[in-house]
């Protein structure tokens, strides 16, 4: 990181959108820099999600617009990928087949594919799994070979959508615990959302408070423990968790008692 | 708490199971003797008269006449050929269409409504239309079938490519697959298990049109063979001819399963 020029950032510049009447977001502006991992947490219904397909190119804002700084590493085949809350594994293809899908697009096959596929499957402490199915699979081990699968393109930046959701809390712990491992490791960054206060405060640098629908930034929270340290700092982090759970709050009830027919 | 002395306690009685069905392999076979067995009987002893129904033996018998006489390679061969050319056709016509239905907008919108129109009439019914477009050869009856089996596999591939998880399609997407790729790894393999239950029906449904192309104008062929032994009223030889189109219809069943397992080895 030697001039600011090299340094990958996502810049999400004021956005707003809306579904026909709703109203969804509502002027975001947010940067994740590198190394960074940004938390995005909110009421359901905020918008975290949708504003995470803006930030990935999925779906186009109304107004505002999202920017990438910065080249991506060298080798790096998707610099947005994401990690999404259902894992979105192809049923018919084995956990290899799963992440060889992402490299056969960009010509890697053969030994090439191979390799990295072996380097991201013992990363994710899946190598014996390598010729399983996903529906052989528990959810934890799903979502693994959804995070190898992401790993093998070289992201410059993950787009974790509510990645842990889906997982019951024990799994959800190994998992978080993976995560940190991982970031410790290998430094990436990621915007996450959750609806989860426990995971914000766990794996995030700062935190993005929303409001309910419309979502507006209520507040950014910075955590500014190390994430190897968190463990055993749990009395700062508590009064954290507080600090942003009395923000949420009010938004969670009123969002909670909102009639829907957002999706 | 019970009265003194008494023990209440008992096993709590089991209330689960019942809905669950289990795979009797044996079961099957058994029921298809027994049947023809009873039947036998029935006719041994005179309560099921020849006329009515002839006997199993009988019909056995017409079978092995069929085959020393060669004549059932020639109805069955004649028939095989219109069969598989007529469903081939249809079939690929079909996942054709009604993948591009289950992919482009323009095709959806113009060709959901002719489909709808088509489906139902009996193409049996277009026959004269088809001779006097194909011929009184081959062509007609295989344009029969041809017809009968397109539009269930459009109908049958469309509906699956429409159930594809849309979540697995944004997932290619991220990750900046081709359009080409999505239909190739993801569409098409997701829409198969609905492709192929299609396949389930119209092979059926080709079996049946088969035969009544063949008696309103063949030679040779299973249902030819039937009508004649029905203007004769030689029944036992019209069982036959029913029997080998069950036996068919059987063998396709086992084909199609075959090519589920081979396909849908991912599912459980």
């Amino acid at each position: 990181m030697l001039l600011d020029g090299a340094v990958v950032r996502v810049i999400i510049d004021g956005i707003s959108h809306d579904y026909g009447q709703t109203q969804v977001l509502r002027d975001i502006s947010v940067t994740i820099d590198e190394g960074e991992i940004v938390a995005v947490i909110g009421p359901s219904g905020c918008g975290k999600s949708t504003l995470l397909r803006f930030v990935g190119g999925l779906e186009r804002p109304d107004s505002g617009r999202v920017l990438l700084s910065g080249e991506p590493p060298p080798g790096s085949l998707n610099p947005l990928t994401y990690i999404f809350q259902d894992f979105a594994l192809l049923p018919w293809r084995t956990v290899e087949g799963n992440v060889r899908l992402v490299l056969e697009d960009h010509g890697i096959r053969g030994a090439a594919a191979r390799e990295i596929v072996s380097d991201v499957l013992a990363r994710t402490n899946l190598s014996d799994f390598r010729t399983a199915w996903p529906r052989q699979l528990s959810g934890g081990m799903k979502q693994r070979v959804a995070i190898a699968r992401a790993l093998s393109v070289r992201p410059a930046v993950m787009l974790m959508d509510e990645p842990l959701s889906a997982l019951d809390a024990q799994t959800r712990e190994l998992l978080m615990d993976d995560l940190v491992e991982l970031w410790i490791r290998e430094q990436f960054s990621a915007c996450y959302v959750t609806h989860n206060l426990a995971e914000a405060v766990r794996l995030a640098h700062r935190i993005v408070v929303l409001s309910r629908r419309p979502g507006r930034i209520r507040e950014i929270v910075e955590i500014d423990i190390p994430l190897a340290e968190r463990p055993g700092r749990t009395a700062g982090l508590d009064e954290l968790q507080h600090r942003v759970w009395s923000l949420l709050r009010e938004e969670a009830r009123e969002a909670d008692r909102e009639l829907t027919d957002a999706a | 708490m019970p009265p003194d002395g008494v023990d209440t306690t008992r096993p709590v009685p089991f209330r689960g199971g019942g809905f669950r069905t289990r795979s009797i392999f044996v079961v099957g076979p058994i029921v298809f003797v027994l049947l023809i067995l009873l039947w036998q009987l029935g006719s041994g002893t005179g309560f099921i008269s020849d006329i009515a129904l002839p006997a199993p033996s009988a019909v056995f018998d017409a079978f092995r006449d069929l085959v020393t006489t060669g004549m059932l390679w020639k109805h069955l061969s004649a028939s095989l050929y219109r069969l598989v050319v007529g469903w081939t056709l249809g079939t690929l016509f079909g996942v054709a269409i009604g993948t591009s239905i289950g992919l482009f907008s323009l095709a959806r919108a113009g060709l959901v409504p002719v489909v709808s129109a088509a489906f139902p009439i009996p193409k049996i019914a277009l026959l004269p239309l088809f001779v006097i477009w194909f011929g009184t050869g081959e062509g007609s009856k295989v344009a029969t079938i041809l017809f009968g089996t397109l539009f269930p596999t459009v109908v049958a591939t469309y509906g699956g490519i429409d159930n594809v998880d849309r979540n697995l399609i944004r997932m290619g997407q991220s990750f900046g697959l081709t359009w080409l790729s999505i239909v190739r790894k993801i569409v098409i393999p997701g829409a198969l298990p609905a492709i192929l239950s299609g396949f389930r029906i119209s092979a059926s449904i080709a079996v049946v049109l088969l035969v009544a192309a063949e008696m309103i104008g063949a030679q040779y062929g299973i249902g030819a063979y039937i009508l004649t032994a029905g203007a004769l009223f030689a029944t036992d030889q019209l069982i036959a001819g029913v029997a080998i189109l069950s036996i068919l219809g059987l063998a396709i069943g086992w084909l199609i399963g075959r090519a589920e397992r081979r396909f849908l080895d991912w599912r459980t």
